[in-house]
């Protein structure tokens, strides 16, 4: 059976340009980009030529960027190794209550190592206003960390303004970037951020690599210490085909960004459209006016969240859930619960994200296979059948 | 969720014993929509004996397949034998369940003994 795959905020499919230019470096260019000889210098300059088109499409300078496993590594290196830019103590911290995990759960993590915390909030619509990040900063805020785009609902945050009233008060600025980069035009020095996180995985690239974008004249603290790599910011040899895989990729994203996000667009609007006109009792949540064209997250009313996705799996849909029951942790969604949209909301919400291979057709499979799924589940549930029954 | 037995996606996918009985005999509800999983059985008795029961829920595969899975285990029998299915029997009739879902997940049993219960209470019997 053919799979639609509408996960690609998770992970997307290498391209295969992307493979093409890392198949060489398997096999043929295997040498240690650290070694003096051809073998090393051949890998070197391609590891070098990458990191300039990536710094390029970033909107920095190829010496700004350092090499990291994931966005994960990033995101950990930013949080714990901010503080050596100051010589007090700046112990304090700020990220919003929709960050990804890497950096809400290092931030929680830090409160256990003489670290303080605060939780920027969001409203109904999962938006950040500025001036709540500015109320939560104190004479110890050493470092505000907001998201630019937001996984689960997509939202676009308005960085540049986060970071111009941070600076105003001696404050860094970290973004984790992923769900942006390869997707809407990312620029580094016009966010005007300090520090800022990239993961090749999200836009058609190896997994396994990230990036990690440091401010001239900022330091952090090495997470990885060891050798000489990457000017002593970041030691272990480097992931020669991921660092390829990366800047093929988005080289490619680049030249696309424009035309794929309006077709994609199009096609998430649509997807919107059909699923509120057709299905009774959906909401869609996010802030629609600021927000990736690929994604969007709609919650089903009365109906938990893993069933419907377990239905659209077997239908040959591959999409996620904010629901408990899937994520292994019996929590809902963090984004979805700080949304306060209501108390099971979170359970019933169904994301959404398109990728380059999604096409119309795709959409109406997924809508038919939806309402199936919607009715069935809904035939036995009991908050439906309160609902319509106005029971008590 | 390639955890799941394939008991446990058949019972998902195809249901048995949904629905509300009206009028019925016994019910029980159990879960609430902040955790994510609410579950109610309603059964008819007859001579102590479950001649029909039924079941609504809202929740993940595990809970509606172990919903499905309870009712069918119980339907015909006596109120005592309805009284020693127990979730781990459940999950073990569905060939297991994911750890994590052993608990917050598998609520039927106990959806069933609350109903088993307050009936037998209301009729005087002792469980």
């Amino acid at each position: 059976m053919k799979r639609i795959y509408l996960d690609n905020n998770a992970t997307t499919p290498v391209r295969e340009e992307v493979k093409n230019a890392v198949l060489p470096f398997l096999m043929e260019n295997y040498g240690n980009a650290s070694s003096r000889y051809k073998e090393g210098r051949i890998v070197k300059n391609a590891v070098e030529s990458s990191r300039e088109v990536i710094a390029k499409a970033i909107g920095t300078e190829a010496k700004n960027l350092v090499f990291t496993s994931c966005a994960t590594e990033g995101n950990n290196t930013v949080l714990r190794g901010y503080g050596v830019n100051f010589k007090e103590n700046k112990n304090h911290i700020i990220v919003s209550a929709v960050e990804h995990p890497a950096v809400l759960e290092t931030a929680k993590y830090l409160t256990k190592h003489g670290y303080e915390v605060s939780i920027v909030p969001v409203d109904q619509k999962g938006r950040i206003n500025p001036a709540d990040v500015e109320a939560l900063i104190k004479e110890n805020t050493g470092l505000v960390s907001i998201m630019l785009a937001n996984n689960e609902i997509g939202n676009i945050y308005p960085v540049k303004e986060i970071a111009e009233i941070a600076h105003k008060h001696n404050v860094l600025v970290h973004t984790d970037a992923v769900q942006a980069v390869g997707k809407i035009p990312v620029d580094f020095n016009d966010l005007g951020v300090d520090f800022m996180t990239i993961s090749g995985h999200k836009f058609y690239a190896l997994k396994g690599i990230g990036a990690l974008v440091i401010r001239k004249g900022k330091r952090l603290t090495p997470y990885l210490t060891g050798g000489h790599q990457e000017k002593n910011r970041r030691a272990g040899t480097e992931n020669v085909i991921g660092i390829i895989s990366m800047g093929a990729a988005l080289e490619l994203a680049l030249k696309e960004m424009d035309s794929e996000a309006k077709r994609v667009s199009v096609i998430r609007d649509y997807l919107e459209e059909k699923v509120v006109a057709e299905i009774p009792y959906v909401k869609v949540l996010g802030d629609k006016e600021h927000r990736l064209p690929t994604t969007t997250n709609i919650s089903f009313e009365f109906v938990e969240g893993e069933g419907i996705q377990l239905k659209l799996d077997y239908a040959g849909i591959a999409v996620s859930t904010g629901s408990a029951c899937s994520s292994g942790t019996l929590d809902p969604s963090h984004v979805i619960t700080a949304m306060h949209v209501g108390e099971d909301e979170a359970h019933s919400t169904i994301r959404f994200s398109l990728g380059r291979e999604t096409v119309k057709e795709d959409i109406d499979y997924t809508v038919e296979e939806l309402k199936k799924t919607i009715v069935t589940l809904r035939s036995f549930s009991p908050l439906y059948d309160r609902f319509i029954n106005n029971i008590k | 969720m390639q955890d799941y037995t394939d008991k446990v996606m058949e019972h998902f996918m195809n249901p048995r014993n949904v629905g509300r009985i009206e009028n019925p005999d016994a019910f029980g509800e159990v879960g609430n929509a902040s955790c994510g999983d609410i579950i109610q059985v309603s059964l008819k008795i007859n001579d102590g004996i479950i001649e029909d029961i039924k079941f609504q829920t809202f929740g993940c595969g595990a809970a509606i397949a172990t919903s499905s899975v309870t009712t069918e285990m119980v339907k015909g029998k006596t109120l005592e034998e309805a009284l020693k299915v127990t979730r781990d029997l459940v999950a073990e009739e569905l060939g297991g369940l994911p750890p994590e879902k052993l608990h917050c997940s598998n609520l039927a049993a106990d959806a069933l003994h609350k109903a088993i219960k307050e009936y037998m209470e209301k009729n005087g019997q002792n469980s």
